[in-house]
């Protein structure tokens, strides 16, 4: 079978396309797990599933040790092909070490996959935006990770009948505790959706002064704010939402305006695919433009007031 | 406490060079460096073991040249090293295979470290591999990590949310580049860790299914970067006018 897992519902939807394609190659049924979520299985299996395992269970919330054991229990019940695993935090160090548990090959944050003989080949991005590595699984149980956007959902489609099945599954106990979980400030923008991102790094002196990148957005009309790590890991100036790179949000607007951001390589990694890159640096050699189309040398703090009185009577 | 803190030797990512004409990657000749993350996780350690004494030991699968690196380590506060040579294929489920073996060959553990992920392969995947193969909890992503008598407290990041964890020991942590600045070694650190043993261990005690990998990597392919590359630098006035009217031709401004 091909399982598809994730905390994430959208992702879970994404995953299905592919895992559909899979499993029509592979004669094999997808099978969708939602642990606790019953309202999501109808859903789930009019976007591509044959069997949606709805799993009832005491536990209300996540922890790797207990959901691994809820997935290879499934696996043993199910057999084990291929598992495909929403990529976000928790699901990569669910997927690592339910690869552990099953002696299993793991491939995270895989951008294509394609079958050939029945084993999964896949490409990821490894040394921080550097290169692609192709990699080849020699046996099953294949599972690998998926990062948001990397496929959309198919349509919905009404006819596409399956299985509902329930299942109780009292997992393992592990001897840690959450002990609290705090919901952080989220400013709740969705930069992986926004088609013009406008971008601050350190070269901002303070946290008001990000408000020039804010009515710049305003005026093109994507209106969303990115940073670089820095702004949002260590100054905590933005949520991290708004953090883009490697190890924060990829994304793909069709205009991207970088604003004292020096481009280091990890910060490229989350926006190289975007379509046309701005950079507005008082550097001239920053790195960042190589990685630009267009670039202004200059002190953003005399750039950014001006390019966006320009841009607002361009476009009125 | 015993604490074990593993280790990886990778190229130095911002060093990379694309081969002009085959457009991939050049990885030979690029400076070796502790993987960024490594050095978070060994400086927690080091906290923990300033409070409540113990000994700590670095655990690298690497080539013999990691035996170098190794020793910036030492001198940073680890109390020894022990370095396994992978096999010359080695996948995550062989590395984890070593480094779980190694572990338990060191024997008492009760915090090991790890980074919440690689620079080179970024995959944070060993952590969760290696804890899964001893069977204790896993903590992820910490920003922090307090020992309270028996247990250890830890304040996780999910991003939208932060989940404090706690777990007794034996517990696996990795730990995120914010958690702290780890230190630079001072010169009497250096000298007087050059008697700090580095001890290197054969692949025994690991089962020869455990040395078959299973994922092959068959290609590294570069990623060119192709930009336009316009820079304006002279009168800003114009440098804008010009910027503006370009973005309207390719019509991103609509
Ligand atoms: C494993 C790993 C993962 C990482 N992941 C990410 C990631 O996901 N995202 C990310 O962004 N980074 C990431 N980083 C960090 C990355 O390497 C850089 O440190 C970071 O991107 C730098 O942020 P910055 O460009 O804002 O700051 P800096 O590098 O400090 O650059 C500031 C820039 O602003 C310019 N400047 C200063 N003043 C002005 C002014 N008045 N006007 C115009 N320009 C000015 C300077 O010339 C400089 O180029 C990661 C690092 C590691 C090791
Ligand atoms: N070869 C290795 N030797 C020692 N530790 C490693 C090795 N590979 C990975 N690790 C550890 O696992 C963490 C996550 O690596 P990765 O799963 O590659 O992102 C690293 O930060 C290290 O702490």
């Amino acid at each position: 079978m091909v399982l598809v897992y994730s905390d994430d519902k959208k992702l879970t939807l994404e995953l299905l396309n592919k895992a559909q394609e899979l499993g029509k190659e592979l004669h094999k049924k997808v099978i969708a797990v939602t642990i606790g979520h019953e309202e999501f299985a109808k859903e789930f299996l009019e976007h591509g599933a044959d069997v949606v395992i709805v799993i009832e269970t005491s536990l209300q919330q996540f922890k790797a040790e207990e959901y691994t054991s809820i997935l290879q229990s499934i696996m043993k019940d199910h057999g084990n092909e291929v598992v495909l695993i929403g990529s976000n935090k928790n699901g990569k160090e669910l997927a690592a070490r339910l690869a552990a548990k099953l002696d299993a090959g793991c491939v995270m944050d895989c951008l294509k996959v394609s079958l050939h003989d029945k084993k999964l080949t896949t490409e990821r991005i490894v040394y921080s935006g550097n290169a692609i590595a192709v990699e080849e699984f020699t046996t099953a149980p294949q599972i690998i990770t998926i990062q948001p956007k990397v496929f959309d959902p198919l349509p919905r489609n009404e006819h596409h009948k399956g299985e509902i099945v329930k299942k109780k599954i009292e997992p393992e106990h592990s001897p840690s505790k959450i002990v609290k979980t705090q919901e952080m400030k989220s400013e709740g923008v969705n930069v992986e959706d926004a088609e013009i991102i406008v971008s601050c790094g350190r070269g901002f002196k303070k946290k008001e002064d990000i408000k020039l990148v804010s009515d710049l957005a305003d005026v093109l009309k994507g209106r969303t704010v990115g940073c670089s790590r820095p702004i949002a890991a260590d100054l905590k100036w933005l949520s991290e939402d708004h953090w883009i790179g490697l190890s924060g949000h990829k994304v793909k607007p069709k205009l991207y305006i970088a604003c004292g951001i020096s481009g280091q390589i990890q910060h490229i990694a989350g926006m190289r695919d975007s379509g046309v890159i701005v950079a507005i640096n008082k550097d001239p050699e920053a790195l960042i433009f190589k990685s630009a189309d267009y670039g202004i040398v200059g002190d953003l703090y005399e750039v950014l007031p001006k390019l966006t009185s320009a841009i607002k009577e361009k476009i009125g | 406490m015993n604490l074990i803190v593993c280790a990886k030797q990778v190229v130095d990512v911002a060093e990379i060079k694309l081969d002009a004409s085959t457009k991939k990657p050049i990885l030979v000749g690029v400076p070796q460096k502790i993987s960024d993350m490594d050095k978070n996780a060994l400086e927690e350690a080091i906290k923990i073991k300033e409070k409540h004494g113990g000994k700590i030991t670095v655990v690298t699968v690497g080539a013999p040249d990691a035996k170098e690196r190794m020793k910036e380590l030492l001198a940073m506060g680890a109390d020894e090293g022990v370095l396994v040579p992978p096999p010359d294929h080695a996948d995550y489920h062989v590395t984890a295979h070593l480094l779980a073996g190694a572990i338990q060959k060191i024997g008492s553990y009760d915090i090991i470290l790890c980074g919440e992920a690689s620079i080179d392969l970024f995959s944070g995947q060993m952590g969760p591999r290696i804890a899964g193969l001893l069977n204790i909890p896993q903590i992820t992503y910490a920003q922090s990590i307090t020992v309270d008598h028996n247990k250890v407290l830890s304040e996780k990041n999910l991003g939208e949310k932060a989940v404090s964890m706690e777990s007794p020991f034996p517990v696996l942590i990795t730990v995120t580049k914010e958690s702290n600045q780890p230190r630079l070694p001072s010169l009497m650190a250096i000298l007087s860790s050059s008697s700090k043993p580095i001890h290197e261990w054969p692949l025994t005690g690991v089962s020869p299914e455990a040395l078959l990998p299973k994922v092959h990597t068959m290609d590294i392919k570069g990623i060119p970067m192709q930009r336009k590359n316009i820079i304006y630098q002279d009168d800003l006035d114009q440098s804008i006018s010009k910027l503006v009217d370009e973005l309207g031709k390719v019509g991103v401004l609509r």
